[in-house]
């Protein structure tokens, strides 16, 4: 790696102040999972690396029945995982926070980190979307809320601005008798890059016998993360049935651009897509039957 | 070139001090500037697993932290496992159940084992294939090596049915 700075801030301000020097040609540094790699590829050559692993803010995750789930930008996908509320609140973002590498792995990376790295097949980003997340960012113009689903723009790319500062992502409270799922499919039981995935999140009226709010969301199969809104808005009035679920997921396939590479062709994800998007309603819906959330 | 930073921290449970510059990698450090070379380098990017330490009693890889980062933490290696009285019981499971071949990955597995069964000290074998995951191994096709676990785990809880 070329050498760089590095500093370790206590507080956003300072982080900031550093990160919005452009001199410094700085970036923000949590787990290093993906950073430290490319670094080492000569993807960039940042002149500091700004540690944010000591701001208060961004190393915290609280939960509040009426306000929903907020955790920092530099809580790890272990962090997450281990947490009883988030478990038993949430295992629609666990289904992706622990299938994000090994243990090792999980002990660093963050979905901060997951969601500013912008990787098509981000696994925590659709199941981020589907759940409704927004994430806060701080710079030298203030604070300001993204929706996850405006977050991502290309390839490696975000709407963050030079100087900008991921500081924590928020999740609303779990509506009664909702729920989501996250699946992807690899070739091998675990770490690996997502050839394809799909996050569902359904809500059933008291009854369950009516869907009253549905989202999906697909990774690896466009340039971003790609929230179908279509494919949701099909469900929504519809009872839960095979046959809804074969019709939103032909919506889903749809939407899908994928492309040919080194880990599956386009025709492949575009069928996987089918076949996950019918899972993960499956799974969103057996969980928003049973949801019980006590905080 | 960037200036080199005193880091103090727990290596081992032995108080250190070095000198590094903030692009040298942990891996770098315990193994080109303390000497610990019991921990290796695979893949230098987070695939293979042949790096992994403790630090403060976490599974990481070496190579994706950051030497300056372990300022006033505590780092466990492979070298830290054996004491006194001999080698670890999870050592002693894996050259028992003859769990490796050219050695290579087993430092890295051992301190992912050491992890797991610091946390979870019951582990299905379905928990210990997946937990094992990030670390690799060219040799043994990994069923001695969950056999090895198996067997620490049952020494270290006096649970073992049979000796072994």
């Amino acid at each position: 790696m070329q050498p760089f700075a590095y500093q370790a801030p206590a507080s956003v301000g300072e982080a900031v102040a550093l990160l919005a020097d452009a001199a410094r040609g700085a970036r923000p540094f949590a787990g290093g999972t993906d950073l430290l790699v490319q670094m080492r590829r000569g993807l960039f050559a940042p002149g500091m690396l700004v540690d944010v692993k000591r701001i208060p803010e961004l190393n915290r995750i609280d939960f509040d029945p009426a306000e929903g789930l907020t955790f920092g930008a530099a809580v790890s996908c272990a962090w997450l995982c281990d947490h009883p509320t988030v478990r038993q609140c949430y295992p629609g973002l666990i289904d992706a926070a622990s299938i994000i590498g090994g243990a090792a792995i999980q002990r660093r990376a963050t979905l901060g980190g997951n969601l500013c790295n912008a990787a098509p097949s981000g696994d925590s980003i659709p199941a981020l979307i589907v759940l409704g997340a927004t994430a806060t960012l701080a710079g030298p113009r203030g604070t300001r809320t993204v929706a996850v689903a405006d977050f991502c723009t290309a390839p490696g790319k975000t709407v963050a601005r030079p100087g900008e500062l991921l500081i924590s992502l928020h999740v609303p409270p779990p509506a009664p008798h909702s729920a989501a799922s996250y699946l992807r499919f690899i070739p091998r039981g675990e770490m690996d890059i997502a050839v394809a995935g799909v996050g569902a999140w359904l809500a059933l009226s008291d009854d369950g016998n009516t869907i009253t709010g549905a989202r999906i969301a697909l990774s690896a199969v466009a340039p971003t993360p790609l929230w179908v809104e279509a494919a949701g808005a099909a469900l929504i009035g519809q009872a839960p049935t095979e046959a809804a679920f074969a019709e939103a997921a032909k919506i889903a396939q749809a939407a899908a651009r994928p492309i040919s590479d080194v880990r599956g062709t386009a025709a492949q994800r575009r069928h996987l897509v089918g076949v996950l998007t019918q899972r993960v309603l499956h799974g969103a819906y057996h969980r928003a039957k049973g949801e019980v959330c006590h905080g | 070139m960037a200036s080199k930073t005193l880091v103090s921290a727990a290596i081992n449970g032995e108080p250190v001090e070095f000198l590094c510059e903030p692009q040298q990698s942990l891996l770098e450090c315990l193994r080109d500037i303390l000497g610990l070379t019991g921990t290796k380098e695979g893949c230098n990017d987070g695939n293979c697993g042949a790096c992994s330490v403790l630090l403060d009693g976490q599974l990481v890889n070496a190579c994706l932290v950051l030497g300056v980062e372990i300022q006033g933490r505590a780092v466990t290696t492979v070298e830290g496992l054996a004491d006194w009285r001999g080698l670890h019981p999870i050592q002693q499971a894996f050259l028992e159940m003859d769990a490796f071949q050219c050695g290579f990955c087993t430092p890295g597995f051992l301190i992912a084992t050491k992890a797991l069964l610091d946390r979870e000290p019951n582990p299905t074998e379905e928990r210990i294939r997946a937990w094992l995951s990030g670390n690799l191994c060219r040799c043994t096709g990994y069923d001695k090596i969950v056999r090895a676990v198996q067997a620490a785990a049952c020494h270290l809880n006096n649970t073992c049915e049979v000796d072994v």
